[in-house]
């Protein structure tokens, strides 16, 4: 069995074969390989004995499930009202500085992507970032670049 | 009534009393409990307004084998941010509030929809959890709550929406009627309440429904919690008496130099200084003209704001964050983002506002959710309130 095929039937395992298992088995998918591709697509609809387009549709419908491949790290900075107005243009320009990347893309060793996103839900402590899925908050540029710091530090002494 | 509104200390009081309230109520009718909070005036804190109390009690007389109870923790409006902290300071107080709606409509599921931005919580919720579950078999309570995660979308803050996803499917919102205390989720009976009404449901059993009835003016009973910020030397969160002046609420958050606040987020209302004085925060919008319902989102913006700026954010999110399923919502939203801009380069004169104006109200008449129907809220009320912020 391929990786995906193997993933994809521990979930579906885990949590069940029923329509109400799609969403949790997709973000399973995600926390696993940061995206969703179609071979796993493909693999869902067979364990959940539905269409693949059915699964393709919910897939591609939350701004948190992703269809294209994206960095061990996926940076999201909150673009809403309140972060943008206590300084989130500058968070971001300090994020594209020091990973090298433009708003969107992913770095070369595929660690880091960087995206924006809407309200995080920390509008009082703002600007405001989660990082996978540990959120971020009272930005500054400073900080961003040691909070980035020190994710590649772990990177490295990972290796 | 001239009444003296304040500050209050109820929902994040730290009181552990899960077990003997779960013990006198499981004493009393159901009847008693139900009128009980009718009688409390507790009404939904998530926005709608819908009251508590005829919503348990419409689902206890659904028939049906399985029936659902769902604490709706997708809280995305734009600068409310209220249900993460009650989530994360007193969860207790939420999940008994789900015991004993389970207990009274005759439920033995329930499921808490986290939305994906506070996955960070999961942990610590799902260790409450477990305490609560050992309670309940203590108790000889036949209930489990289950958290159910979000991916990332506004729109399944829509209670309909919010059961699409949950059973797999895109969150799109379905045609109403039928409601959701008898076609919820997986189409069976659903009580579904936001995160600060269940804990609301706590003080209620615990003080009585006259102590929480003394609180808040005509409609609008009780306390609500609010998400203060912007431009504010004070942002968080804030427990305060319903009935509020805008003007009293500028007078204790504001900078000194406030030029709206934005009441209810992104699908609220926008309100200019001019107003303050005779806006009131509460529910009956409508019938009193001056007051405002809100889910507890308060954005103060000063004088160095644009607000050409604010309404584009506010659009972008819309154009992001409608579900796309129908025409006036989906193409509505992304025509008033192109509009403003439009108007703003001078490729449109300043009259093209009010054809803008009319196709926002157009969207609030025909749009299928109250996504596509409140984007005129904040539409027409900064637009109005700001025309030559527009244009110029």
């Amino acid at each position: 069995m391929t990786e995906v095929k193997l993933l994809v039937k521990g979930l579906a395992d885990q949590h069940g074969r029923t329509m109400e298992s799609l969403l949790p088995i997709l973000q399973g998918i995600v926390h696993q390989q940061q995206h969703i591709s179609e071979d796993a697509m493909v693999e869902v609809a067979r364990e959940l004995d539905i269409s693949a387009a059915q699964v393709y549709g919910t897939a591609t419908f939350y701004s948190f499930l992703h269809t294209k491949p994206l960095g061990k790290y996926v940076i999201r900075v909150c673009k809403t009202i309140t972060c943008m107005m206590h300084g989130k243009n500058q968070v971001i320009q300090e994020l594209e500085t020091v990973l090298k990347v433009k708003l969107g893309e992913t770095t070369h060793d595929g660690k880091f992507t960087l995206l924006e996103t809407n309200c995080l839900g920390q509008c009082h402590k703002g600007p405001a970032m989660l990082i996978n899925d540990e959120p971020y908050t009272e930005l500054t540029p400073e900080k961003v670049r040691s909070i980035i710091m020190k994710y590649k530090q772990q990177e490295i002494s990972a290796n | 009534m001239k009444k003296n509104l304040q500050r209050l200390d109820l929902i994040f009081k730290n009181e552990h009393d899960t077990e003997a309230i779960l013990r006198k109520t499981l004493d009393r009718s159901h009847d008693e409990v139900i009128n009980d909070l009718i009688s409390s005036g507790l009404k939904g804190r998530g926005g709608a307004g819908f009251p508590t109390g005829l919503k348990w009690k419409l689902a206890a007389e659904a028939q049906a084998e399985q029936k659902y109870v769902i604490c709706n923790a997708d809280e995305g409006e734009p600068g409310t941010f209220k249900d993460r902290e009650i989530l994360s300071s007193v969860p207790h107080k939420v999940l008994t509030g789900m015991a004993v709606c389970a207990n009274i409509i005759g439920s033995t599921k329930g499921f808490i929809y986290l939305r994906s931005e506070y996955k960070f919580l999961k942990p610590q919720l799902l260790s409450v959890i477990d305490e609560f579950h050992k309670l309940l078999e203590v108790l000889n309570i036949n209930f489990k709550v289950d958290i159910f995660m979000g991916s990332g979308a506004y729109i399944c803050g829509e209670e309909s929406a919010l059961f699409e996803s949950m059973e797999g499917k895109r969150g799109e919102p379905r045609n109403k009627p039928p409601f959701p205390t008898d076609f919820g989720y997986m189409g069976e009976p659903t009580v579904i309440n936001n995160v600060e009404t269940l804990a609301h449901t706590y003080s209620i059993l615990k003080y009585g429904a006259d102590k929480f009835k003394d609180l808040g003016i005509q409609d609008s009973r009780g306390s609500k919690v609010f998400s203060v910020s912007g431009d504010t030397p004070n942002p968080g969160i804030y427990e305060l008496e319903f009935g509020m002046s805008l003007q009293k609420f500028v007078d204790d958050f504001g900078d000194g130099d406030s030029k709206a606040v934005q009441v209810g987020g992104a699908s609220g209302f926008c309100v200019p200084r001019k107003k303050f004085v005779k806006t009131v925060i509460g529910y009956q919008g409508k019938l009193r003209g001056t007051s405002l319902p809100t889910g507890g989102s308060m954005m103060i913006f000063n004088s160095s704001r644009s607000m050409y700026n604010v309404l584009h954010n506010y659009l972008d999110f819309f154009v992001e964050e409608s579900c796309g399923q129908c025409t006036p919502c989906r193409v509505g939203t992304q025509q008033l983002l192109l509009g403003i801009q439009a108007v703003k380069k001078g490729e449109q004169p300043s009259s093209y506002l009010d054809k803008l104006l009319v196709l926002a109200e157009a969207m609030r008449v025909t749009s299928k959710c109250g996504l596509g129907q409140s984007v005129a809220n904040s539409f027409s009320s900064i637009v109005e309130n700001f025309k030559e912020e527009m244009i110029y």
